[in-house]
């Protein structure tokens, strides 16, 4: 038999065919088949949870300025929830869905890992990993340099808030390095101090004693949006909300809110008039002498009309509001009707325990002095201050009896320099500074000096400031902008280092009394797992900065550590930070006769300001002075505002891929941003829901998808905050628009704060 | 074969030809079904798991001497019922604390100080026999406490009228699903499956699957099999995969 090819491949058939049958009888195809179903159910990307020993451990969360104590669950080594945690006087077991979801932040594939230089153009994403040594010796080596070129004053640095030590060690480093150029991220809650300081003579924070009032009237407060602790701030509202609670929240607030939509009663208003209803219940008040008269008689002043040293006549708070505020008056300010403003008025006067709150949204735009002042003005005409229910001070949350810094002679001269934002100067001197001027005073081609070095420890100016156009713009002229913090925020993506900060779950840091609590309550963030990767404390960068850059900025650094800071500057009250969690002091309750620290001891109804940037007296008046966005109302028919909620994380925080998951279509669609207009005035403009609109203002232009709310007034148009981040990862950067993109600089005629976020608009149909 | 059987272009030749590829197809079809069972048998078990041993070699007979409590010493449940599988460094730490003082002469107990206790209690990287997917959940508790399990192990058990606390477990119990691992004076070397990642014993040494006693399978079915046993039905899905 010849083996030709016919042959072979016989030969090959049979052999196959054999073996076919044979494998048959062998475990081979089946044991094959088990072991391909189990290899594809192990993925690398399946998750395959550790396995351990279940344990609880305990700190506080960071995401925002709300202070919830947590519990975080772990198996082994590994993190796998965040709970509230119970018995903790804010939050006591509840969590909100950012803080639920603060894993991500800690394991997020896109955390910053490693001190990190920019290697591409600014903004551009590319970075070049370095050591700790480099890093700090870079940032403290281009500052030394400033310093010896008696340049200090254009090093500015800017901070998250003027509390806690993490923040005071940053801004002790401005003072003793020598740059009067210090920004703190500006809240309604400063603005509220500020009206306490000229009111009471003292600064202080406000504490609302929310749990014990029975007549909450919010001027657009999103009290279940993220005002305040939000956690807390949802049990007041649902505490209110229980059948036969007695109690009520009134709501005023352009927009059919979430908290509006919850609350016994919401108040359509015009945005941006908050001041002048506030001042038209006060007038309603004292007009039918609703108001507390052992208070205002025996205790304020400035309620009458009064004569100053030199026999000159000042109206007194009370024939102003009656003169001015007339109920007629607000109603063409406000927009609310006459009879409702009266009505309110007596209500507010009737209940037992009537608070008002100041604040819009969650609380982060400044608004106006004067707005403060009229909201305090009304809560203390019904002698609402000290009292059950009502509104206490706390001191702020900064003292920690550090010794006196060292200034030497460059540092004292150079903190003489005047602010690059004005703040101080004839131009604005009641403000310390003005962090929403940093884009147009950047962008001022006259600007006095410019800035050649930034330091921001956890803010995000670059996304949180109006005018983003021109922040972003003013922060690529700077030579030299660090960043130092957990996440990689906007500003973090537009500096030239960044210095990545411990997360709260890696660290130990004190963290300050939540705004509007009850009481001072300083919590306590502590290391519920190693830290992650090659990152630092932000307090331990801080000092090791200046003990790099040596002398007297070194010297004013006299702790070894971080640790050793915090141990020193919480003193005796860390070991119920250790063991709670917390440390807590209730606020001053006492009389009306001890409770003001004004010159006279009373309570100042229109406070006169002393100082010599005022030649002619200055008398802080509460009154209403409306606000004109840029741009013609033919141009720009429409009134822009921004809408904000809990799934949106709008500080120097941004949304977690859960949050941005959790968002409605009404927010975010096909990653635009979703703005809501009113069916009528929608229709008018010729747009369909859920379809594509250009949406305009004299600051810039966006696309964006059209959602018809009749919760929204006519003519206006609200945008989500907290969305258009560049920023962060593929799960938040690009998607939908920042509003501060869209609205100018709206100053407070008083302060010269930005007072809100509203713009004038047009939208047409893409 | 008569002529007609032939094809008109066919000689007697060819037929011979074609009887002999047949033949030689059916030898080579034959031979191809002996190799075959040889590969699936004997070549493919080699083939389809890795071999290594334990990063120690432990002694279970030693230890098991030297505690009061058996398997539960070290394999405990914690207070909140989970169990806790393979002991931490940190657990054998509290008998072997350093090299000063060791418990005996054996290399492998001074290598275990050496390289794990005193750097840091360091985990040791056991392989594990019985290392299920993370799709499966189980409760060694529920396994080991309840009466009727009890009832399972032990037929003279008789099964409580009231309900009973969980306590100790008894010497009954480790072996229904992990065999006499205690009276072994060494490691097994750890087979693993190249394709899944899990141990053999997960399908048990024989490759066809066949097993004698309870402890020589860990599959699924192997469950199901006990679970019918014990409770009447095979159970639904969601009773192991949450």
């Amino acid at each position: 038999m010849k083996l030709d090819r016919r042959t072979f491949l016989s030969i090959g058939a049979g052999a196959a065919a054999g073996g076919a049958v044979g494998s048959l009888f062998t475990p081979l195809p089946w044991k094959l088949t088990d072991d391909l179903s189990i290899w594809s159910q192990n993925w690398p990307w399946t998750p395959d949870p550790a396995r351990g020993e279940v344990t609880f451990a305990p700190t506080t969360c960071e995401l925002c300025p709300g202070g919830c104590g947590v519990s975080v669950r772990k198996v082994k080594d590994r993190c796998v929830k965040i709970e509230g945690a119970d018995g903790n006087p804010v939050n006591d077991g509840g969590i909100c869905p950012l803080g639920s979801s603060g894993l991500q932040i800690l394991y997020g594939p896109t955390r910053i890992k490693t001190p990190l230089k920019r290697a591409g153009k600014r903004g551009e994403g590319k970075w070049k990993p370095v050591t700790w040594d480099e890093a700090l010796g870079e940032v403290a080596a281009k500052l030394s340099d400033l310093r010896q070129k008696k340049l200090a004053h254009t090093a500015a640095v800017y901070v998250n808030g003027g509390e806690g030590t993490v923040n005071n060690l940053f801004l002790r480093l401005a003072t003793v390095y020598g740059t009067p150029n210090v920004f703190v991220s500006r809240t309604a809650w400063d603005t509220y101090a500020d009206a306490l300081l000229h009111m009471q003579g003292e600064y202080a924070k406000p504490a609302f004693d929310l749990e014990n009032s029975d007549y909450i009237l919010s001027f657009g407060c999103g009290i279940i949006e993220g005002w305040g602790s939000p956690v807390r701030m949802i049990r007041v509202n649902a505490q209110v909300a229980e059948a036969g609670s007695g109690k009520t929240v009134v709501q005023i607030e352009p927009r059919l809110s979430n908290t509006a939509a919850k609350a016994g009663k919401w108040v359509a208003i015009k945005p941006g008039t908050e001041a002048a209803l506030a001042l038209g219940l006060c007038h309603v008040i004292i007009r039918e002498g609703l108001f507390n008269d052992e208070f205002v008689s025996t205790f304020s002043q400035n309620f009458e009309d009064w004569v100053d040293e030199v026999h000159t006549e000042h109206r007194g708070f009370k024939r102003a509001v009656l003169e001015d505020f007339p109920p007629s008056a607000v109603e063409k300010i406000t927009g609310v009707p006459r009879a409702q403003v009266a009505k309110l008025a007596r209500e507010f006067a009737a209940a037992k325990a009537p608070v008002a709150l100041f604040g819009t949204g969650k609380g982060e735009e400044a608004g106006t002095l004067y707005g403060a002042m009229a909201v305090h003005a009304l809560n203390a005409l019904m002698g609402r201050i000290n009292q059950a229910g009502g509104v206490f001070m706390l001191p702020p949350d900064a003292d920690f009896n550090w010794p006196a810094p060292a200034m030497d002679a460059l540092a004292q001269r150079s903190l003489r320099e005047n602010r690059i934002d004005g703040a101080g100067t004839d131009r604005f001197p009641l403000a310390s500074e003005l962090p929403s001027r940093l884009g147009e005073v950047l962008a001022d081609p006259k600007k006095p000096y410019p800035l050649h070095a930034l330091l921001v420890y956890a803010a995000d100016p670059a996304f949180t400031l109006p005018e983003t156009e021109k922040v972003l713009a003013g922060l690529s002229q700077i030579d030299f902008v660090v960043y130092c913090g957990s996440q990689m925020n906007d500003t973090a993506a537009m500096a030239d280092l960044v210095l990545p900060d411990h997360t709260c779950y890696e660290k130990w840091q004190d963290v300050p009394t939540p705004p509007g609590f009850a009481r001072r309550h300083i919590g306590l963030t502590r290391p519920v797992v190693k830290p992650l990767f090659s990152t630092m404390q932000a307090g331990e960068t801080a000092i090791r900065i200046a003990k790099a850059m040596g002398g007297p900025v070194a010297e004013s650094f006299p702790w070894s550590d971080y640790i050793q800071c915090l141990e020193e500057s919480m003193g005796a009250r860390l070991a119920d930070m250790k063991e709670n969690g917390f440390w807590e002091a209730e606020p001053d309750k006492g009389p009306w006769y001890t409770a003001f620290k004004t010159r006279t001891r009373k309570f100042d109804f229109a406070p006169r300001i002393i100082s010599p940037a005022f030649p002619d007296t200055k008398i802080l008046l509460p009154t209403y002075e409306a606000l004109t966005p840029a741009g013609s109302e033919s141009g720009f028919p429409l009134t822009l505002i921004p809408y904000e909620n809990l799934r949106l994380a709008a500080q120097n925080v941004g949304d977690t891929p859960f949050l941005v998951k959790t968002l409605p279509d009404s927010s975010l669609m096909n990653q635009e941003s979703v703005v809501e207009i009113n069916p009528a005035t929608g229709k008018a403009f010729g747009l369909r829901e859920g379809g594509a609109a250009i949406l305009s203002t004299p600051a810039g232009e966006t696309r964006v998808r059209v959602h018809f709310y009749p919760g929204v007034a006519k003519n206006t148009v609200a945008l989500p905050k907290g969305l258009g981040h560049i920023g962060y990862d593929d799960y938040l950067a690009g998607k939908g628009t920042n509003v501060n993109a869209l609205v100018g600089l709206l100053p407070d005629p008083v302060t010269g704060h930005n007072a809100a976020l509203i713009a004038r608009a047009r939208i047409v149909p893409a | 074969m008569s002529q007609s059987s032939l094809k008109p272009s066919e000689t007697p030749a060819d037929k011979n030809a074609y009887a002999g590829l047949w033949a030689v197809v059916l030898f080579a079809a034959a031979v191809g079904f002996y190799a075959s069972l040889l590969v699936g048998w004997i070549v493919f078990p080699k083939l389809l798991y890795s071999k290594q041993n334990q990063p120690i070699d432990f002694n279970h007979v030693v230890h098991v001497g030297a505690v009061d409590d058996s398997c539960q010493t070290c394999h405990y449940f914690r207070e909140d019922g989970s169990f806790a599988g393979m002991p931490a460094t940190a657990d054998c730490a509290g008998c072997h604390e350093s090299m000063d003082s060791l418990q005996g002469e054996n290399p492998q107990e001074k290598l275990f100080v050496q390289d794990y206790v005193e750097k840091d209690q360091k985990e040791v990287p056991w392989f594990i026999y019985s290392k299920q997917p993370p799709c499966v959940f189980f409760s060694h508790a529920a396994h080991v406490f309840s009466p009727k399990m009890r009832q399972f192990r032990d037929p003279e058990y008789q099964l409580p009228e009231e309900e009973v606390e969980e306590g100790a477990y008894d010497d009954t119990t480790c072996h229904v699903c992990h065999g006499f691992i205690g009276e072994s004076e060494h490691n097994r070397p750890y087979e693993e499956n190249r394709i899944t990642g899990y141990s053999r014993d997960i399908w048990g040494e024989n490759i066809a699957g066949i097993k004698k006693h309870t402890w020589e399978r860990m599959k699924m079915d192997d469950c199901a099999e006990c679970h019918e046993k014990v409770k009447g039905h095979k159970e639904a899905c969601f009773v192991c995969h949450k």
